[in-house]
């Protein structure tokens, strides 16, 4: 191996154990919003995408359907990441399937971030398999602290849930129409829960933020 | 809906999108509407349910939803702060949920 493949290997190592971070409070949230260990383990290693995890778990039993719509929502992100890395990768077959599940935000950038093509196949490959490793083994880990924490309000779970996807949003909302997305998505999500039982409103607060984000762009564009 | 039919659509439902992606052709990659689409959709769904989260609380015998400034905004502020002073994720989470913790305990 090349000195450079070294540092690619080095590279994947430290994303995959950063988020394997996340992955513990993933599970200890998974497990405080009701799921059970085995699916909480079978949402990081099926579903296999921290955003939409958090978002499922967050949405949770107050209304599945919305849980559900959330993730794949929040997951459109991947098939972007995907199509520009299908050049890249060449896969067929069953590492096709292999790709597809670990083209997530960070092996994106890990072979977005090379310059020779080898060097991104392999980011891609050892960032994806590093971080499906770490983010599993710290799931298992955090679905047992969580299992001895018993009403999750009295630890501040609740605001640990909204903390989380408040960290996972944060580098997006830098830019002005980023805030500004984001802020109408607030607002119209808690104007809306007034009105209507827990799930629809944030799918509504979401439809109208990027209503107005495209009115935006529009806007920059005249 | 049962909790195992969740798990496994949402499941399959984001293995969607990374699977097409790998599939169509690269020239919709070009759409420019498409990628502010899925910019735009992430950045919403995850602030609006930040927003939920934080400010709507639900009458536990009625179920009447209202907006509340509690424990939770303070928390979400605590977040904001450090998120704003480059601390690490852990940081963040652990900090919000035991500055909520500490007022509950106090108030």
């Amino acid at each position: 191996m090349t000195s450079a493949g070294g540092k690619v290997f080095n590279v994947a190592l430290s994303v995959g154990i950063a988020t394997g971070v996340y992955g513990i409070s993933f599970g200890a949230l998974s497990i405080t919003a009701g799921f059970d260990i085995w699916q909480t383990i079978a949402l990081s290693v099926l579903m296999f995408s921290g955003g939409s995890q958090f978002a499922f778990v967050a949405v949770g039993f107050s209304d599945l359907a919305t849980a559900v719509t959330s993730a794949w929502l929040v997951g459109v992100r991947n098939g972007f990441y995907a199509l520009s890395l299908a050049p890249v990768l060449e896969t067929k077959g069953v590492r096709k399937i292999l790709a597809s599940q670990l083209t997530i935000d960070e092996s994106a950038a890990v072979s977005t971030s090379r310059e020779s093509l080898e060097e991104q196949r392999k980011g891609f490959w050892l960032t994806g398999i590093s971080v499906f490793v770490f983010w599993n083994l710290a799931t298992v880990l955090g679905a047992f602290l969580g299992q001895q924490i018993g009403d999750p309000e009295t630890f501040g779970l609740d605001a640990a849930a909204a903390a989380a996807l408040f960290a996972l949003v944060w580098p997006r909302i830098q830019k002005s129409s980023g805030a500004i997305v984001a802020a109408v998505a607030v607002i119209g999500s808690v104007l809306f829960s007034l009105v209507l039982p827990s799930g629809p409103p944030v799918l509504l607060g979401a439809f109208l933020a990027v209503l107005v984000g495209f009115q935006l762009n529009r806007g920059k564009r005249e | 809906m049962n909790s195992w039919i969740a798990v496994l659509a949402a499941s399959v439902a984001v293995f969607s999108w990374k699977f097409l992606g790998h599939l169509v052709p690269r020239k919709f990659l070009e759409s420019k509407f498409l990628q502010e689409l899925a910019g735009y959709l992430t950045i919403a769904l995850l602030a609006g349910l930040v927003g939920v989260q934080s400010f709507v609380s639900s009458n536990s015998t009625t179920g009447q939803q209202s907006v509340v400034f509690d424990s939770r905004f303070v928390a979400l502020i605590v977040a904001a702060i450090l998120l704003k002073l480059r601390a690490p994720f852990l940081v963040v989470v652990l900090a919000a949920a035991g500055c909520a913790a500490l007022l509950r305990l106090v108030f």
